[in-house]
């Protein structure tokens, strides 16, 4: 029996996960504002602004723990580049923030300070259309999807795998950092690009302006989810674990592994990409160490910690590292790297399937012993 | 959402759909079978770092034929199977399937489109799967990954696999993992995967390779049955399998045909006797 498209999306997901989803965008978009804008300061239900920016950034996380999950979990890729597609999207939404500066810069230019430091007169090619916000969402979707199609491609091709196409991941972003490093690129050098005032003219550090970006975060994690659920559910879900379980006979059944890598490479990166965009305007900062390659590392680890190939995990991994790490960071800041490390180590050696199939064997030994 | 994918991630139905894309001039190729010859082999040689797995190797397999292949470790059985599915490039030679179909030319996709089906030494299914998702992905249909999104089960298409399901009677393990069934009920669900492709000229390496006795009889029941409406080559060591497929028996050694004809003769062969007992 064929079914419409919405009966099989509502069907991803069964009653009790689209409660959970329920009561968090409850939470994330009524219960979060009310508590942060009409209760006293001094309240213990009071939401500070610093908890809505923090957690507002790790739902950013989450997505890219999501978006790297589908290529890693499901498809056995290993990807430790993700960052500089997180990076490109929170670059493309960053050049609409320095224009929105206008003349409020130091240098009082309708260019950015730092092209106005580096004696450039006119905007360069690239950043034409970068006022309008429906270009910049465009460019934060489809620059990276190109970076990614193209990069993708010809490895994909030439059957670059495992450990040898991780490698050339890092080297890509790696790259890319130096050569947005450079204050010639355009895009403000090691500086970046900071001091933003406005978004579509509201200022960006009003607490509306914070909690719609808390909001839209909240609700494109949602979506990420639900359409992730959707498409690993779906046949092209299964074609996708079959490469990576045994990629030979999935080519002499007849699936071309291309396209399909091809498809979900493209679109994790385009994940990246949006969440990144939802990222910059919150921490108010985007500069080339987003693309170093510790950072992509990192989001390898928030999958591996939360439990590979499950959808949640990666996002209660993305949100059990980063609270660790704010955590860690104020109170032992330079023993946060070793944490890190040694993190990795624990959950590769003791914790293959990491918080999720902990939590999966605890209560399977539990229902045993009952 | 169709057109956004086609445009905007430039995910092209047609383009990534093998089916469309046998033969490499783009234009999809017929199976040639007026000289009821489906396959052939023409002096292909391989050879990796100096030595040569396959050394003008010729073979021809009739259309509908069941054909079992012997030889000792090493003969290069297994890389005449690569070649033919498109694992490897010969050095030099031909193969063609049918009359028009140049093997030596398509991609392993490609091929498993124009109608050529192998099962693996070791049995290689999908183990996360279940039984009855190994034997859906490997249903003969269009294969693009733009299609698989959107890809649903139609009643017809269910009918075949509970069929198929029987057939290798698997039908009461359809919703266990794959990766959980006995050795021997492996190779069966890897037959069952063939099957579902509906290939007309299937390569199978060491079928009945750690079955039991009954196993392989019926087994070999099976492929006789399958005889005829498609084309088999069966790798195989045991010699009573052979015998109970009844088969032409062709002999590899060093990368060539040595011998070929009926077991029996074969196996009387004085050539054949020196190179399985050695001199």
């Amino acid at each position: 029996m064929r079914q419409s498209m919405t009966i099989r999306i509502l069907s991803a997901l069964d009653r009790k996960s689209w409660l959970a989803l329920a009561t968090f965008l409850a939470l994330t978009l009524v219960a979060v504002p009310v508590l942060h804008l009409a209760v006293a300061p001094d309240s213990v239900f009071h939401v500070s602004a610093y908890a809505i920016t923090l957690f507002g950034k790790i739902m950013c996380y989450a997505i890219v723990a999501v978006a790297m999950d589908l290529i890693w979990g499901y498809c056995g890729i290993l990807s430790l580049g993700h960052g500089l597609f997180f990076a490109l999207g929170g670059y493309a939404f960053g050049m609409y923030l320095m224009r929105q500066i206008g003349r409020d810069g130091s240098y009082q230019s309708d260019l950015p300070d730092f092209m106005v430091f580096l004696d450039w007169k006119q905007l360069p090619w690239y950043w034409s259309g970068s006022d309008s916000l429906w270009w910049v969402a465009l460019l934060v979707i489809v620059f990276p999807a190109l970076v990614a199609f193209v990069f993708g491609y010809f490895a994909f091709r030439s059957r670059i795998k495992g450990v040898y196409f991780s490698i050339i991941t890092q080297a890509l972003t790696y790259a890319a950092m130096l050569l947005f490093f450079r204050n010639e690129t355009g895009f403000g050098g090691n500086n970046g690009f900071t001091d933003f005032k406005r978004i579509l003219g509201y200022s960006i550090t009003s607490p509306n302006t914070r909690l719609v970006l808390f909001g839209l975060s909240a609700l494109m994690l949602a979506l990420t989810l639900i359409f992730a659920r959707w498409l690993v559910a779906s046949k092209f879900g299964r074609v996708l674990t079959a490469i990576r379980d045994a990629e030979s006979r999935v080519m002499f059944i007849g699936y071309n592994p291309l396209w399909y890598k091809l498809f979900i490479w493209t679109l994790s990166a385009v994940l990246c990409a949006i969440a990144g965009a939802l990222y910059v305007p919150q921490v108010g900062i985007i500069n080339p160490s987003e693309m170093s390659t510790a950072n992509s590392i990192e989001i390898a680890i928030w999958v591996a910690v939360g439990g590979r190939g499950t959808l949640i995990g990666p996002i209660i991994g993305a949100f059990a590292v980063n609270l660790a790490k704010s955590w860690f960071t104020v109170s032992f800041p330079e023993y946060w790297l070793f944490f890190l490390g040694l993190l990795f180590i624990v959950v590769t050696l003791m914790l293959p399937h990491g918080l999720v199939g902990l939590w999966k064997t605890l209560r399977q030994s539990r229902g045993a012993r009952a | 959402m169709r057109e956004f994918l086609r445009k905007v991630i430039g995910i092209d139905p047609e383009k990534c759909s093998p089916e469309y894309r046998v033969g490499y001039s783009g234009k999809r190729r017929t199976l040639d079978l007026s000289h009821n010859v489906i396959l052939y082999l023409e002096d292909i040689t391989v050879s990796f770092d100096g030595f040569t797995a396959l050394n003008k190797l010729n073979l021809a397999i009739d259309a509908g034929e069941l054909r079992c292949i012997i030889g000792p470790n090493g003969a290069g059985k297994t890389t005449m199977m690569d070649v033919i599915t498109g694992k490897t490039r010969p050095d030099s030679g031909t193969a063609f399937f049918g009359q028009s179909i140049d093997l030596t030319h398509l991609s392993e996709p490609e091929i498993a489109h124009a109608g050529i089906g192998r099962k693996f030494q070791k049995p290689t299914i999908f183990e996360q799967h279940s039984v009855f998702e190994n034997l859906e992905l490997a249903m003969k249909t269009d294969k693009g990954a733009y299609t698989s999104l959107f890809a649903e089960l139609g009643d017809d298409e269910r009918d075949r696999i509970a069929d198929t399901l029987r057939q290798i009677r698997l039908d009461t393990q359809a919703e266990r993992p794959a990766g959980l069934l006995s050795h021997g009920q492996k190779q069966w669900l890897e037959i069952g995967m063939l099957l579902m492709q509906e290939p007309k000229l299937l390569l199978l390496d060491e079928p009945v390779a750690g079955m039991t006795d009954d196993e392989t009889m019926r087994t070999a029941e099976l492929f006789v049955s399958l005889a005829g409406k498609h084309s088999l080559v069966v790798v195989e060591h045991d010699m009573a399998f052979i015998k109970e497929l009844g088969g032409k028996v062709s002999v590899l050694h060093e990368g060539s045909v040595l011998a070929e004809g009926d077991l029996d003769s074969v196996q009387n062969d004085q050539r054949v006797v020196e190179v399985y007992l050695g001199r």
